[in-house]
């Protein structure tokens, strides 16, 4: 009982990783009918906002103190964070702390930014192309995207840890009155899942109960229809991108005290993702999500140990194959429409 | 001449005249003079050069002509290296059997994969084929390590039984040869400055994409060539005309495995030994991207496009800042500095960021790669030779 | 017995009924139209023919052979050619080499493995697609491009691609949907020229009482899935239910 508990709690957090690329993938592909293969590349840079912030809270300036020598007896250099001269040690401590939930709100405007300029400088073109195309133009995106992160950044993961209070783990067992230490699960994990979870409820309820939502359904159950009724689709669609884009950044913002950024975490995560979104049903939102966390939950009881002595193998491929019993299957995933990609 | 006709075979002898010549085309820069960084001319190299080209135009089968985009080729081109290793390792350091054993490995392998998935299209096809080719990768590293040697690959070990061979009581682990000549052998010729390097393991391997390269035109030119054009045209109207896509696509995908076997066995040939990270995924975007730079569903793109990655990852790659300080070193110190930091994030370890942007370019502005871009070239320069041919240019025939 | 016998065939998609009993017999060599209002089942009739539909319940002879689950290019092997609605064409292969298709598809059927033969040795091949595009007076066009050509021209190819196999039965579904009255009256002159110089049967799905008037012999009038009344067209002219049913909306 507690080894399946620990399983699925060890799913959740790489599950909402998935679903909430997922989730962006899917809003791209429904709306706009594109297959966008830089996704992945949107996810890292996400988690290189937050590598960023951290270290823009953290520029310093030197101050001699007096009071202190070092080993030659002059008096000792330190370097001061600005963020002590503005708001105190003890606050700067804490910007300092938390800069990890702070980038998100560094992330967004730039995650938005760079989502609509992805749309209105590249993407817009290739609507009327065909999907081999888009793949593979967003593809070479991604290239770029990642050989850019890693000039800046290089190559090697940045450990990029998460505010203090959360970096502990807590005894889940205990707390469901089992034996204690058994089910041991650290905060962060747990606060990345509650997070994916409230941006999936936003995600629904903007396109469930807003005008602008509404419209962005209709249109992708039928864009030409919507687009007679005097809509400017367009515009709305590029909101829509980045939204999407600003979904994957942030997924990738809190993902990076989990896993230190590097440059190349886009594309790992990406072909995963796709696999996922194809399981989920081409353009299905919720298949999108349930997907995602099913397949999380899925790997991480295939890395059980008991599993790994009847199959040999079976954590690594469990995903892959899933994919393939599915799309042979159900050729339209868990809950997908008809018709999507079916050409 | 060959069953070709006569463009055809102009391009072959092309083809043959660049790769028999490869060794001096490839170093124009006198040995030790400051631009031989640049010379491409040395074995290594010019047998990727080849390898690769078999590779694309394998892949070039499949998606230049039925539009079948596979992301899972490389896995076929691991599967041939591990064979021909193991022929290697069991039966004879001879490279004949190690390399018919990896087209017939890689095709039973991609006959299983194939068939399984073209049962689907479009990006549920791409997305059937990563997922097979990544669990393969998966298993190689894992599982299959008694036939692969996981992390560390499959090596020659002395004690291989190499059974024709008999007890070679040698202290050294024996080379892959072709009838007693190795591949590794090579001599060199020098021309003044210049070294010239004529390598046994390039010629055979370019023997062998010559032949690929044939192979490939008569499919291009069969009726079997010109139903898989059909497919990817309109597979309704195919189906209404009473043929069956499926045996079609998947004779291409057969075709086009077995070529990757091909040469990931030559690969083994050369270099006697197979590791897994030769099936990953981004080996199997690589021939993507080379098929597209070059040109895909042209004859002659996706070698031209194997060539080009080929010399940006070992030429490019290895100019750094030093080098390139050398060169603008005329210039102002300042104005120097301002050059070299702009040029610096394309070249060296930045070399990536310059092939993505290539290939955004040629995706957006050239969708028939360098092929297209020397038509338009030749075109711009000879427009009045090209009027009086004008009710030709009309006709669909793919471009060479 | 005609060629083509349809017997109590019903389609449902969930809750509408697309084809209720179904009867339906074509006659050997005749021109057989079936009309109907938007919706009438026109369209889903056809794809029972071919394969594209399976009925729920009911029997598709051809020739005295049943059609149902077989797949389309099957069906089309047993000699049944189809045209659509808008001309399906390789758009990225030339005029000759979509003629070609179909000869071969006639000679080798569904799958023939010759991967290194030159496409321009099948001499025999090549020289029946140039008749057939003479007999199309299309000669002209067979190195142009197809999908650059007018909407008429793909008709006609199609149409031409189609006869190529030499079918005994042509399922059209709306011929001339979309286009220029001078296209439309060229197609149904070549039509009328195949029907006269060929021993061929023609089943059409038509909209425009021009075409269907210019060319049946016999017409079943289709309405909400099942068939009202089938006549000779003078009868279906003042027939009062067609009237009524169909001819009411459009008069």
């Amino acid at each position: 009982m507690d080894a399946i508990i620990l399983q699925i709690l060890n799913g959740l957090d790489k599950g909402s990783a998935y679903a909430l690329i997922a989730l962006g993938l899917t809003l791209i592909f429904g709306t706009l009918g594109v297959v966008n293969f830089a996704h992945g590349a949107l996810f890292m840079i996400g988690a290189f906002c937050a590598v960023t912030l951290s270290r823009i809270i953290t520029i310093s300036h030197e101050v001699v103190d007096e009071s202190r020598t070092d080993f030659l007896g002059n008096p000792l250099k330190v370097d001061v964070p600005y963020v002590h001269d503005w708001f105190g040690k003890e606050t700067g401590d804490v910007i300092i702390d938390w800069a990890v939930p702070l980038a998100i709100l560094f992330a967004i405007p730039i995650m938005i930014l760079i989502g609509v300029a992805m749309e209105r400088g590249l993407i817009k073109h290739f609507y009327k192309r065909p999907h081999a195309d888009q793949i593979l133009v967003t593809f070479g995106l991604a290239i770029v995207l990642q050989e850019i992160i890693k000039y800046f950044y290089g190559a090697n993961p940045i450990p990029t840890p998460a505010p203090e209070a959360f970096t502990g783990s807590f005894d889940f067992g205990a707390m469901l009155g089992m034996e204690a230490n058994q089910i041991i699960y650290p905060y962060w994990r747990l606060v990345y899942f509650a997070f994916a979870a409230v941006i999936i409820g936003a995600v629904f309820a903007f396109l469930q109960f807003t005008t602008f939502g509404m419209v962005v359904r209709a249109g992708m159950a039928d864009r030409e229809t919507v687009g007679l009724l005097g809509i400017n689709i367009d515009k709305r669609f590029t909101i829509m991108f980045g939204i999407a884009a600003a979904v994957a950044g942030l997924a990738g913002v809190m993902y990076a005290p989990i896993n230190s950024p590097n440059y190349h975490m886009g594309m790992d995560f990406l072909v995963l993702s796709f696999v996922v979104v194809v399981v989920g049903g081409m353009g299905s939102l919720p298949g999108a999500v349930l997907a995602g966390f099913l397949l999380g939950i899925l790997e991480s009881f295939a890395s059980m140990k008991e599993i790994i002595d009847l199959i040999p193998g079976i954590n690594q491929i469990i995903i892959y194959l899933v994919a393939i019993i599915i799309l042979l299957t159900r050729p339209r995933g868990l809950m997908g429409r008809k018709g999507v990609m079916e050409d | 001449m060959l069953g070709l006709n006569k463009k055809d075979t102009s391009l072959l002898i092309l083809v043959a005249a660049l790769a028999l010549f490869a060794p001096f085309i490839l170093n124009p820069f006198p040995a030790g003079s400051g631009m031989a960084q640049f010379n491409a001319g040395y074995p290594d190299l010019m047998q990727r050069f080849v390898i690769f080209g078999i590779f694309a135009i394998g892949f070039n089968i499949l998606f230049g002509l039925t539009g079948y985009l596979s992301f899972g080729h490389a896995a076929f081109l691991g599967v041939g290296s591990y064979a021909a290793v193991w022929m290697f390792k069991l039966l004879s350091m001879n490279v004949v059997p190690a390399i018919i054993l990896s087209v017939i490995t890689a095709g039973l392998f991609a006959l299983v994969i194939g068939y399984v998935s073209l049962r689907r299209s479009g990006i549920y096809f791409s997305i059937l084929t990563l997922a097979f080719a990544q669990m393969t990768y998966a298993l190689a590293y894992s599982v299959l390590t008694p036939i692969t040697g996981g992390e560390t690959g499959l090596q020659l070990a002395l004690d291989d039984p190499r059974i024709l061979d008999g007890a070679a009581s040698s202290d050294n682990i024996p080379v892959p040869g072709l009838f007693g000549m190795e591949m590794r052998g090579s001599s060199q010729l020098e021309l003044g400055d210049w070294v010239f390097t004529f390598s046994t393991g390039y010629y055979f391997s370019a023997i062998i994409m010559l032949l690929s390269f044939y192979l490939s035109i008569r499919i291009f030119r069969s009726p079997f060539g010109m139903m898989l054009r059909a497919i990817k045209s309109n597979q309704q109207r195919l189906n209404y005309t009473g043929l069956n896509a499926r045996p079609y696509t998947l004779a291409a995908f057969v075709i086009s495995g077995m070529y990757a076997g091909l040469a990931g066995g030559l690969m083994a040939a050369m270099d006697p030994l197979a590791g897994a990270e030769r099936m990953f995924w981004t080996a199997s975007g690589e021939v993507v991207l080379m098929s597209i730079l070059g040109g895909v569903g042209t004859l002659i793109g996706p070698v031209l496009g194997a060539g080009l990655i080929k010399y940006m990852e070992n030429i490019l790659s290895k100019i750094n800042s030093d080098i390139l300080h050398g060169w603008f070193a005329f210039m102002p110190d300042g104005l120097e500095d301002i050059i070299v930091s702009m040029i610096y994030p394309f070249i060296g370890k930045g070399w990536h960021l310059t092939l993505g942007l290539m290939f955004m370019l040629v995706v957006i502005f050239l969708p028939g790669g360098l092929v297209e871009a020397g038509q338009r070239i030749s075109r711009l320069f000879g427009r009045k030779k090209s009027e009086d041919k004008s009710d030709k240019s009309t006709s669909t025939e793919p471009a060479e | 017995m005609g060629i083509l016998e349809v017997k109590d065939v019903n389609k449902r998609f969930g809750g509408l009924q697309a084809l209720g009993d179904v009867n339906l017999s074509v006659a050997e060599n005749s021109c057989h139209a079936i009309i109907g209002p938007n919706g009438a089942g026109k369209s889903t009739l056809l794809n029972c023919l071919v394969g594209k539909l399976i009925p729920d319940t009911g029997s598709v002879m051809f020739d005295g052979q049943s059609v149902l689950g077989r797949k389309p290019y099957e069906i089309n092997q047993m000699g049944i050619s189809r045209v659509f609605q808008t001309p399906e064409i390789f758009g990225d292969l030339s005029v000759l080499e979509n003629m070609m298709i179909p000869i071969f598809a006639k000679r080798d059927g569904a799958f023939r493995m010759h991967a290194v033969e030159d496409t321009a040795n099948e001499k025999e091949i090549v020289e029946q697609a140039e008749n057939m595009l003479e007999s199309l007076s299309m000669g002209d066009k067979r190195h142009m491009h197809s999908a650059s050509m007018s909407r008429g021209d793909k008709r006609r190819l199609e149409i031409g691609m189609c006869l190529a196999q030499e079918p005994r039965l042509l399922l059209l579904d709306e011929p001339t949907a979309g286009m220029a009255r001078a296209d439309t009256n060229n197609t149904i002159d070549l039509l009328k020229q195949i029907k006269d110089e060929r021993d061929i049967t023609i089943a059409i799905i038509e909209h425009d009482m021009h075409v269907v008037f210019s060319l049946a012999e016999r017409i079943t009038v289709l309405a909400q899935g099942t068939p009202l009344v089938e006549d000779t067209p003078d009868k279906i002219k003042g027939h009062p239910k067609v009237r009524e049913a169909y001819l009411g909306e459009t008069a």
